[in-house]
């Protein structure tokens, strides 16, 4: 194993590969992804979208009760699903949803959390998405061990897990960093620096030159990607899942982007920051800047444009139809998985509210 | 300058008030932790501070509990008096090491020495539709910690007394503030002598039983109260504000001066503050008591989504049916 420091070192700026105006940028040592995973992505960032305007519609029309949204972030959404394999994990956010759906989870469960219906509406195990961490930096830990398991049964599971730029300061995102070093467990620790945590500036969580440098001192190489650059983050994820998989170790990449919307529809960002700042982002819009590519390079028409569209309005109606429809919470559920077996005072009390909703039922 | 009429205030701008006073009175109180600063607090109780007070006295940390509870220690083992936000009940528990084998302990294991005057602010319980992590009850963790006291005020006059009482206090406070009360208003005057830590006050005189409640399921007991009357029967309501220390006097007096008592509280009933009140009020009034105490409870389970927290949370029904089983055919 290499203790040599210099390799632990990202770059001093953050990989680009796309430039804002949709023109490639040659960049040594990373590779433009081929063109069949940038259209793919294409769809997948569509889709994203789409997701994240659905749903701040159905938090305005009262059928989400909160929701922390991803948009202009949809490019590390979709790109560290994409890189993962059927077999691989991903550990995510409340801000992570968008994510959740580019890996199959079914958007109405994947939305039942906001909605207010359970806690997780998806199953883990079908997916191998992790349940979505609210607790800053904790679920780290748990995507640590997850890999250390599957690299103990021989398994070649790598386990992509995301957080902020606030949980960096968390103690459990650098216990997190030091047990995957110690014990080389194939995680990628995928950060979405989107400068804010809720109206906390980056410069208030760390004085370090990024966040990516924080890998160094617990030996884990770090990188910095253009956090609005679909193309950069495909090749630089894929290479960190790559390394990781092959045995290298943890692997932590930093992507550098921004929360253009409020932290949720309960925030006002009026109180903390200005329009000044949020406008230039509006810009670097991670759609924009690839379909700009796309058309150069002759890989997008029309027709794909028009069925990506159609795919997401899909998506949409799918969220509205399950979202809109009434959908009555059973009482004992509130039992019903606190044990494998409930105790003998559990089944007393859920005999009791049945008793209370039978009494209202008679009256 | 504190106000000289009773005003209408919601319990967030008295927590404001509060906070604003003391700061104003005394250099060496600070405020800091998540989003304290320019946003004011999610729910704004620090709304204004930094402007009034500078960067220097109320202050955004890094995300990090247990580095603001820390440093508060820190703080506060230097000559000043700091308090601090927990953005909600279940975010605090990063900070569980630093406020139990540090803040609670310091004074002990410095023979008073080393005194820790500080408040640990944290908005707490549910009834707010909140998603997981933010309505959890927690007070029975801190509460069975010897060297922290414990409050949860239940209206803003109470809520700007006690907070006022615990920036004063020699010892760390957890200040637990019900989140579903915020924005409750009623009639404060804030010039009133602040109640001393460690005080319960009767909200309601009855003469048939007590209703014995602390935070957020104090208006629930009034409002059965206030049901009951409607049926004839005369319900005591007594408010403990104090968790720890816990007032034995002014609860056995309610308890003996009608004979009956229920217990409400919204935290999970097992081996909670609410089984606690149970045991001293035995202990101290049994020959008094013409029933044994029953209590009205959240569930054993974690607390649930929003749309099933309405069966979870104590409700006047639930507490109706608790008083009908004080075995009244003895009265």
């Amino acid at each position: 194993m290499t203790r040599d420091a210099a390799h632990l070192l990202p770059s001093t700026e953050p990989v680009t590969l796309i430039d804002s105006d949709g023109h490639p940028v040659p960049h040594v040592g990373h590779d433009m992804p081929d063109p069949q995973a940038l259209v793919s992505a294409y769809a997948a960032l569509i889709a994203a979208r789409r997701f994240n305007d659905q749903a701040n519609a159905l938090v305005r029309q009262g059928r989400l009760a909160v929701y922390p949204s991803s948009h202009g972030q949809e490019a590390c959404q979709v790109a560290c699903v994409q890189v993962l394999g059927d077999g691989d994990w991903l550990f995510p956010t409340y801000r992570d949803s968008a994510a959740i759906v580019a890996r199959g989870v079914d958007p109405v469960e994947a939305l039942t959390l906001l909605r207010g219906d359970w806690h997780s509406g998806y199953d883990p195990q079908t997916t191998n998405v992790a349940p979505q961490a609210t607790p800053l930096a904790t679920h780290l830990l748990h995507a640590v061990g997850v890999a250390h398991a599957a690299r103990l049964r021989g398994e070649p599971t790598v386990v992509m897990a995301l957080c902020g730029d606030g949980a960096t300061s968390e103690g459990d995102f650098h216990e997190a960093l030091n047990f995957a070093a110690v014990f080389r467990t194939p995680v990628v620790f995928f950060i979405q620096n989107n400068e804010y945590a809720i109206s906390v500036p980056l410069a208030r969580q760390t004085a370090a030159p990024s966040l990516a440098h924080k890998g160094i001192g617990y030996g884990v190489p770090s990188e910095r990607v253009d956090g609005n650059d679909v193309a950069a983050l495909l090749t630089v994820l894929g290479d960190a899942v790559s390394r990781a998989r092959a045995g290298e170790g943890p692997q932590l990449i930093e992507a550098h982007t921004y929360r253009v919307q409020a932290h949720t529809n309960a925030d006002d960002p009026r109180r903390y920051r200005s329009e000044d700042e949020v406008t230039p982002w509006l810009s670097r819009d991670p759609i924009t800047r690839l379909s700009d590519y796309l058309a150069e390079q002759g890989l997008l028409d029309d027709e794909r444009v028009a069925a990506c569209a159609a795919d997401a309005e899909q998506l949409a109606e799918r969220m509205r139809a399950g979202l809109n429809a009434e959908t009555a919470a059973d009482y004992r559920d509130l039992f019903a998985h606190v044990y494998a077996v409930p105790t003998s005072q559990l089944r007393e009390q859920q005999a009791l509210v049945a008793d209370e909703l039978s009494r209202e039922e008679v009256r | 300058m504190t106000s000289v009429v009773p005003e209408k205030m919601t319990m967030a701008n008295a927590l404001n008030r509060a906070l604003r006073d003391a700061m104003r009175a005394d250099e060496s109180v600070v405020m800091f932790g998540e989003d304290v600063g320019a946003l004011g607090g999610v729910f704004r109780i620090t709304d204004g501070l930094t402007a009034e007070f500078g960067e220097q006295r109320c202050f955004d940390t890094p995300l990090a509990e247990a580095g603001i509870l820390g440093m508060a220690i820190g703080m506060a083992m230097n000559g000043m008096r700091p308090i601090v936000e927990m953005q909600f009940d279940a975010f605090a528990y990063p900070a569980f090491e630093q406020l139990i084998s540090h803040a609670a302990k310091m004074r002990n294991r410095t023979r008073g020495r080393v005194t820790l005057p500080l408040v640990i602010r944290i908005p707490y319980a549910g009834g707010i539709g909140g998603v997981e992590h933010h309505c959890d009850s927690s007070e029975a963790y801190y509460a069975h910690t010897p060297g922290l006291h414990v409050v949860a005020p239940s209206d803003p006059a109470d809520a700007y007394g006690l907070l006022r009482a615990a920036i004063e206090s020699p010892d760390p406070v957890v200040f637990l503030e019900p989140k579903k009360l915020y924005f409750s208003r009623s009639e404060a005057d804030l010039t009133l002598p602040v109640p001393p830590i460690g005080t319960a006050v009767v909200r309601r005189p009855g003469t048939d039983a007590t209703l014995i409640a602390y935070g957020p399921a104090v208006p629930i007991a009034l409002e059965a109260a206030e049901a009951a009357a409607q049926e004839g029967r005369s319900l005591q309501v007594v408010d403990l504000r104090s968790i720890v220390p816990f007032d034995d006097e002014t609860v056995c007096a309610a308890v003996r001066s009608t004979g009956r008592a229920v217990v409400v509280a919204e935290a999970a009933g097992f081996a909670s503050v609410s089984a606690e009140v149970v045991a001293r009020v035995t202990e101290r009034c049994f020959h008094s008591l013409h029933a044994p105490i029953r209590r009205v409870t959240g569930f054993d389970i974690p607390y649930p989504p929003p749309k099933l927290e309405h069966l979870h949370l104590p409700s006047v029904d639930r507490i109706l049916d608790a008083v009908d089983e004080l075995q009244w055919e003895y009265a």
